[in-house]
């Protein structure tokens, strides 16, 4: 009698979903996992992974590790990074090298798809987690990656 | 009129005794339909507030929590938007029934809320073919929603109510044989005289075997009729918009959203009478005497079990996937039709050969 075995069947497959959504309702008030944005606001930390803006870390000596070898402008699909570079006489080995002058990123082209990140060969640049981007001028979206004054960290290209 | 509170019978005596009796008569009926109105509206957008707060509680969310504390405000403001919107309407749509339709289905939704007994003597009109009343009264609802969605013009909106009308049709037939289970129990059509033999146990314990299976058979069959998930392919959002009131808004889609659940705790209000003893207390707490005390308690034990069972429509809701169209079909008439007459003899037979429970 496959129609009865059916029935049952199908009553034993709706009571198993119903525990499981049953266990979720009884264990919601500690599981939510809603953020509560603006309120949590000090609190809130983005996970690792979450891809907010390129920046340029700096240690603090105020040294970054970019070499100016221009892989992430040439990676980038879209053009969101220029580099300004020029040669210069490196005070320590007094031989020409290139330098960056600035490193422009146009956070308002980027479409965060990381392929620049993947491309640095020294891992000058990585993703930062932070989200609240949105400012009244399209032209503060232009930023300068590396901080006024900065230069490269010594041995990063050996 | 069978509101015989003493609050009520002041008014009544008053009433009478400044106008005419067919004045007085009329009177009273309005203000007992007023009274009713202002209660189910606001309860029914209290209900909103709790379907989208368990709702959030099963996904592991938080739901509204913004407006009036904890949220208890939310559907109050938004009703409250909804009544300010511009109502808005398809150039073809056949003007007179398109604005016709939202009110069917919210006077049909009102008018079955009459009969139910929320305590001894909270029941507005207690007639002698209660449980046939509601089952005629909710077919009505399906009338609504047919003509919104043939008026619309609108293709979505005619396919769901079609839709509507298929399931509906075919669900309440399972409705009315698995009442028509019960009444053989309590040998009653009217529903005071349903709580009344339910003195003795309630009829889910009375009937026991046959009786569980009425009760799952009537869940079933009642969410179908309400078209809510897992039987919600009159407004399946992934294929059809919204279905019959695609095109409605501001407040007429409030009626229909508003009947929605109105009709939701009706099919929980019905279970609570039928099989669970409206709102007689528990048998175990009899002894204690409460019941007789407060004789108005029985409106929060007819709440709360109606409240659980309105719970367990959102549990189904909110666990269980839409059905396609034929497999719904394939569930009413092949499934819950056979069963519900196989089971409809066993109750007979149990009632025959006096098999039922008593205390």
């Amino acid at each position: 009698m496959s129609y009865f075995g059916d029935i049952a069947k199908g009553i034993k497959t709706l009571l198993t979903g119903m525990s499981v959504t049953g266990k979720y309702f009884l264990t919601s008030r500690k599981g939510a996992i809603t953020q509560q944005y603006p309120d949590n606001r000090e609190t809130l930390k983005m996970f690792e992974r979450f891809r907010g803006e390129v920046v340029m870390p700096h240690d603090e000596s105020n040294e970054h590790r970019c070499t100016g070898c221009q892989k992430c402008e040439i990676a980038c699909p879209n053009g969101t990074i220029e580099i300004i570079w020029d040669r210069q006489v490196d005070p320590a080995t007094g031989k020409k090298k290139k330098m960056i002058d600035q490193h422009i990123y146009h956070l308002g082209m980027c479409t965060m798809c990381g392929l620049c990140i993947e491309a640095c060969p020294t891992d000058a640049i990585v993703w930062a987690q932070n989200f609240e981007n949105s400012v009244y001028d399209r032209s503060y979206l232009t930023k300068v990656l590396n901080q006024p004054g900065s230069k490269v960290k010594a041995g990063i290209e050996d | 009129m069978n509101i015989t509170l003493s609050i009520t019978k002041n008014i009544h005596n008053w009433l009478f005794s400044i106008m005419p009796e067919g004045v007085a008569s009329i009177t009273e009926m309005v203000l007992i339909a007023v009274v009713y109105l202002a209660i189910f509206a606001v309860a029914g957008l209290y209900l909103v507030l709790l379907e989208r707060k368990v709702a959030a509680w099963f996904q592991l969310r938080i739901g509204p929590n913004r407006v009036g504390w904890w949220g208890l405000l939310q559907t109050m403001a938004d009703a409250l938007k909804l009544v300010s919107k511009e109502l808005t309407g398809t150039v073809k749509a056949d003007k007179f029934l398109y604005n016709l339709a939202p009110y069917f289905v919210i006077v049909s939704a009102l008018m079955a809320l009459a009969v139910f007994p929320f305590t001894q003597e909270f029941q507005a009109f207690d007639i002698n073919i209660g449980v046939l009343f509601l089952m005629a009264i909710s077919s009505i609802g399906v009338v609504g929603i047919l003509v919104g969605g043939w008026s619309s013009n609108n293709k979505f909106a005619l396919i769901g109510a079609m839709r509507s009308g298929v399931q509906t049709i075919s669900y309440e037939l399972s409705v009315g044989l698995s009442l028509l289970t019960m009444v053989l129990i309590s040998g009653s059509l009217q529903l005071s005289e349903i709580v009344e033999v339910q003195k003795n146990g309630w009829l889910i314990v009375q009937g026991h075997i046959p009786a569980i299976i009425a009760f799952m058979i009537y869940m079933i069959a009642g969410t179908a009729e309400t078209n809510r998930a897992p039987f919600d392919l009159v407004e399946a959002e992934s294929e059809l918009g919204a279905g019959f009131h695609t095109e409605y808004s501001g407040m007429k889609f409030a009626y229909f959203f508003l009947a929605e659940f109105i009709n939701m705790f009706i099919v929980a209000a019905i279970a609570t009478t039928v099989f669970f003893g409206a709102w007689l207390e528990p048998a175990w707490l009899t002894s204690f005497g409460i019941a007789e005390a407060f004789p108005a308690i029985g409106v929060v034990w007819f709440l709360g079990k109606t409240l659980t069972i309105v719970f367990l429509m959102m549990w189904f809701r909110w666990t269980f996937p839409r059905l396609r169209i034929d497999q719904l079909l394939t569930l009413e008439w092949k499934y819950l039709l056979p069963l519900n007459l196989l089971n409809l003899v066993l109750m007979a037979l149990i009632v025959w050969l006096n098999l039922t429970i008593q205390f």
